[in-house]
C-alpha cells in the first residue's frame, strides 16, 4: 500500500517525504546526542523566520547565492553535465566582480552594477570553459576536472587578496571595499536584503521559461535524458548543447559570486564562501532540478543556515549540525528516489524507460567519467 | 638552501604527503572496483576525530589509529549503503557524506569538549627512526624518521600493487571496475566486491585522518581534513590509479604545501598560493593526457546493475 502511494509521488511530494525523513532522522540523532530536538528546531525556526527583519536580513540574504549556484547545478545536472565546480566558478565570479567593483568608482551605478554582474558571469563562464573543453575535446569527464578547478579557484582568490588585489593598507588578506556605485541597493530600508535576491528570482523565472518553452530547453532535456537518442532520433547537436549549457551553468555560479561581493561583503577575502557551491547540490536535488523549485529550496537552505546561529546560542546545538541536516536531505532524496524507482520497476518491467526525466531529476541518472 | 634546510623541507613534505598517500592508496582500491568515493573527506575527518578519541580512551596512539580506521570505514559504509547497495548516484552520495561527515564530527567534538573547543591534548604518534636508513644524509631523516603511519604507507604501496596486479583477487577487483558485466558473467560478485573495496578505502582514509590528529597536529580541530579527501582523489588521478605512483604523486602535493611554510620562513616573497594551486593544474594536465596516457577504470562511477 505504501508502495502504491510512493510509486505515484510527484516531485513536490517526493521533496516533502525526503524532508520529513530528514527531520525525523536528525531528531533521532539529536536525542541520541542528549539534545532536545523540539528546542533545537524551535530555536532554528525563530532564528530563521522569527521576525520579518531576521527572515529578510539573514535567511533571504543567505539564500541568494544558494539560489544562483543552485540554478547553476540544476541546469547542468538537467542536461547530464555533472558540474560540481560551482564553488570554483563562484570564486572566479567573485574575483572578477570585486575587480570591476573596486575600479568602478566615478561611474554611475547604472553602468557599474551591470558591469559587475557581467564580469562575474563571464569569469564563471571561463572557469567552466576548461572542464567543458576537456569534456568535449578530450573526453575527460567533468566530475574530477570541475572538482580540481574548485581548488584552483580558491587558491587563486587567496593569491589575489594576498597579492595583486590586496587592500591599499596591505594589512589584511582582503581587497579594498568596492565603490559605492558597485553596491547593490537595499530592497527594504533597515534590512540587509539587496537587489541580488530579485536578480536571482528573475534568473530562475527566465531559466524556467527557457527550459519549458524554448527549443534550447527541449534540447537540454533531451540530451540529459539520453545523449545518444537526442543525437540520433532528435538530430540534436549534442556537443553544442553540452557546451552552451556547461558555460551557462558556470556563468550562473559566477554571477552568484559577483552578487555576493556586490550585495553583502563589498570586498573579496580568503575563504569567502562557506561552501555555497557544494550546498548548491543539495539545493538543486531537493528541488528536483526545477528552476522554480530551486528558489524554494534555496530559501529553505538559506533559512536553515541563517537559523543555525540561533540554534547554537539558544539550544546549545553546534551550528555545524546544519551541515548534517543538509547531508541527510541529499541522502533522503536519493533514498526516496531509489524506493520510488524500485517500486515502479516492480510494477512494470519498463518502469525506468517510462519516465526518463523525473528519474534524472531525482539525481539517479548514470554517470560516465568519459565525456560525451 | 643548505643540507639541514633541505632535509627539513623534505621531511615536512613527507609529513604532509603521508595522509594524502594513505587516503589515496585506499581510494585507488575503491576506484579500481568502479566506485569513486567523493565522501573520502568525510572518512578522513571521522578518522581524525576517532583517532583522537580512541587515543584518549585507550591512552595509546596506536589504539587511536585503529579507532580512526574504524571511524573511516563506518563513514564509508554509509556511502556504500547508498552508492553500492541502493545503487544511487556515487557523486551525489559522496557529496552528502562529505558534508555530513564534516558536520557530524564538528557536532560530536563540540558536544564532547564544549563549544569553546579547549585545545585537546592527546597521546601522539612520535617519530620512529629506522636504524641505518635514517642516518643517510638529507633523505634519511626525511623518509625514515617518521611516524609508523608513514611506514604503513610505504609498505601498503607495495602490498597493494602486488595485490592489484599479481593476485587473482586483485584481477577480479579490477575486472569489476573495468567491465562489471564480464565480471558478473565469470561469477564474480560485483556489488560485494565494490562494497568491500569502498570500506577498505574508507578505513585507510580514517588512518589518514588519525595520522593528521596524532602525528601531525597533535590535536583535533573542526574541519582539519581541509579538503585532503579531494586532494587524495587528485593524487589517484596523477598516480594513474597505480599504488606505486601514489607515493610519488602524494609527495608532490606534499612538496607544494611544504613550500608555503618554507618560502615564508626563508623570507622569500613568492606567491605560495600559486604553488598550492600548481598540483591541481598538473593533475588537470595529466587528465588531458599531456603527461602521458592516463585512463580511469572504464566502469568508474557507473552504477551496477545499470539503471
Amino acid at each position: 500500500m505504501i508502495g502504491r502511494t510512493a510509486g505515484r509521488l510527484g516531485p513536490v511530494a517526493a521533496a516533502v517525504v525526503a524532508l520529513a525523513v530528514t527531520l525525523a532522522a536528525s531528531a533521532v540523532a539529536l536525542v541520541l546526542g542528549g539534545y532536545d530536538p523540539a528546542a533545537a528546531y524551535g530555536a532554528l525556526l525563530r532564528g530563521a523566520v522569527g521576525s520579518p527583519s531576521q527572515f529578510l536580513s539573514i535567511s533571504l540574504v543567505r539564500a541568494t547565492p544558494l539560489i544562483l549556484t543552485g540554478l547553476a547545478v540544476a541546469l547542468a545536472f538537467r542536461s547530464g553535465i555533472w558540474n560540481i565546480g560551482a564553488e570554483g566558478q563562484l570564486y572566479a565570479g567573485a574575483i572578477a566582480g570585486a575587480w570591476v567593483g573596486i575600479h568602478g568608482s566615478g561611474l554611475p551605478p547604472a553602468v557599474v552594477l551591470p558591469a559587475v554582474a557581467l564580469a562575474a558571469g563571464v569569469a564563471g563562464c571561463l572557469w567552466a570553459l576548461i572542464p567543458t573543453l576537456l569534456k568535449v575535446r578530450m573526453g575527460v569527464g567533468e566530475v574530477i576536472t570541475t572538482l580540481l578547478m574548485n581548488f584552483v579557484g580558491i587558491h587563486l582568490a587567496a593569491y589575489t587578496v594576498h597579492g595583486p588585489m590586496q587592500e591599499a593598507r596591505g594589512v589584511f588578506p582582503q581587497t579594498d571595499l568596492i565603490a559605492e556605485a558597485a553596491r547593490l541597493p537595499r530592497l527594504i530600508p533597515g534590512t540587509r536584503l539587496h537587489a541580488g535576491f530579485i536578480l536571482a528570482l528573475g534568473l530562475a523565472l527566465l531559466i524556467w521559461l527557457v527550459m519549458r518553452f524554448s527549443v534550447y530547453g527541449f534540447q537540454v532535456r533531451a540530451v540529459g535524458a539520453s545523449p545518444a537518442a537526442a543525437a540520433v532520433a532528435g538530430r540534436i547537436r549534442t556537443r553544442r548543447v553540452v557546451v552552451v549549457t556547461f558555460l551557462l551553468s558556470g556563468a550562473l555560479a559566477g554571477i552568484g559570486g559577483g552578487v555576493e561581493v556586490s550585495g553583502v561583503t563589498y570586498a573579496l577575502y580568503e575563504n569567502f564562501s562557506p561552501g555555497y557551491g557544494y550546498t548548491a547540490i543539495a539545493v538543486a536535488l531537493l528541488a528536483g532540478l526545477h528552476p522554480l523549485g530551486v528558489v524554494a529550496t534555496g530559501i529553505f537552505f538559506g533559512a536553515l543556515e541563517g537559523g543555525a546561529g540561533a540554534m547554537q546560542r539558544e539550544a546549545g546545538i553546534p551550528a555545524v549540525w546544519v551541515n548534517v541536516i543538509e547531508a541527510l536531505v541529499i541522502l533522503a532524496v536519493l533514498a526516496v528516489d531509489r524506493a520510488v524507482r524500485r517500486l515502479q520497476v516492480g510494477r512494470k518491467p519498463d518502469g525506468d524507460a517510462d519516465s526518463p526525466e523525473p528519474a534524472r531529476a531525482r539525481g539517479a541518472r548514470t554517470l560516465s567519467l568519459e565525456g560525451t | 638552501m643548505d643540507a639541514a634546510t633541505a632535509s627539513a623541507f623534505l621531511e615536512a613534505s613527507v609529513r604532509l604527503g603521508v595522509p594524502l598517500a594513505l587516503a589515496a592508496l585506499g581510494e585507488v582500491v575503491t576506484e579500481r572496483s568502479g566506485v569513486i568515493n567523493i565522501g573520502l573527506e568525510g572518512s578522513i575527518i571521522a578518522g581524525a576525530l576517532g583517532g583522537a578519541l580512541g587515543a584518549l580512551a585507550w591512552s595509546s596512539p596506536l589504539g587511536g589509529v585503529g579507532a580512526g580506521a574504524m571511524a573511516g570505514a563506518a563513514v564509508a559504509a554509509v556511502f556504500a549503503l547508498f552508492a553500492v547497495v541502493l545503487n544511487a548516484d556515487q557523486i551525489i552520495a559522496g557529496t552528502a557524506v562529505t558534508l555530513g561527515g564534516l558536520g557530524a564530527t564538528g557536532a560530536v567534538y563540540q558536544g564532547v569538549f564544549g563549544a569553546t573547543g579547549t585545545a585537546l591534548t592527546i597521546p601522539t604518534l612520535g617519530s620512529v627512526p629506522i636504524p641505518v636508513l635514517s642516518s643517510v644524509p638529507v633523505v634519511g631523516p626525511a623518509l625514515f624518521d617518521q611516524a609508523v603511519t608513514a611506514y604503513l604507507a610505504y609498505g601498503l604501496a607495495l602490498v597493494l600493487w602486488i595485490f592489484l596486479f599479481r593476485t587473482e583477487l586483485g584481477l577480479e577487483l579490477r575486472a569489476v571496475g573495468e567491465s562489471p558485466a564480464a565480471a558478473e558473467a565469470s561469477s564474480i560478485r560485483v556489488r560485494w566486491t565494490r562494497f568491500w573495496a569502498t570500506l577498505f578505502g574508507g578505513a585507510l582514509g580514517g588512518v589518514a585522518g588519525a595520522h593528521l590528529a596524532l602525528a601531525y597536529a597533535g590535536t583535533f580541530a573542526q574541519g582539519m581534513s581541509a579538503g585532503r579527501g579531494f586532494i587524495a582523489i587528485a593524487v589517484v588521478v596523477l598516480a594513474r590509479w597505480n599504488p606505486g605512483g601514489v607515493l610519488l604523486a602524494a609527495l608532490f602535493f606534499g612538496v607544494a604545501s611544504a613550500l608555503q611554510f618554507f618560502l615564508q620562513a626563508l623570507g622569500l616573497d613568492l606567491p605560495y598560493q600559486l604553488f598550492l594551486a600548481l598540483p591541481y593544474v598538473l593533475t588537470l594536465a595529466a587528465l588531458a593526457g599531456w603527461l602521458g596516457r592516463s585512463r580511469a577504470p572504464s566502469a568508474l562511477a557507473l552504477p551496477w546493475p545499470p539503471h
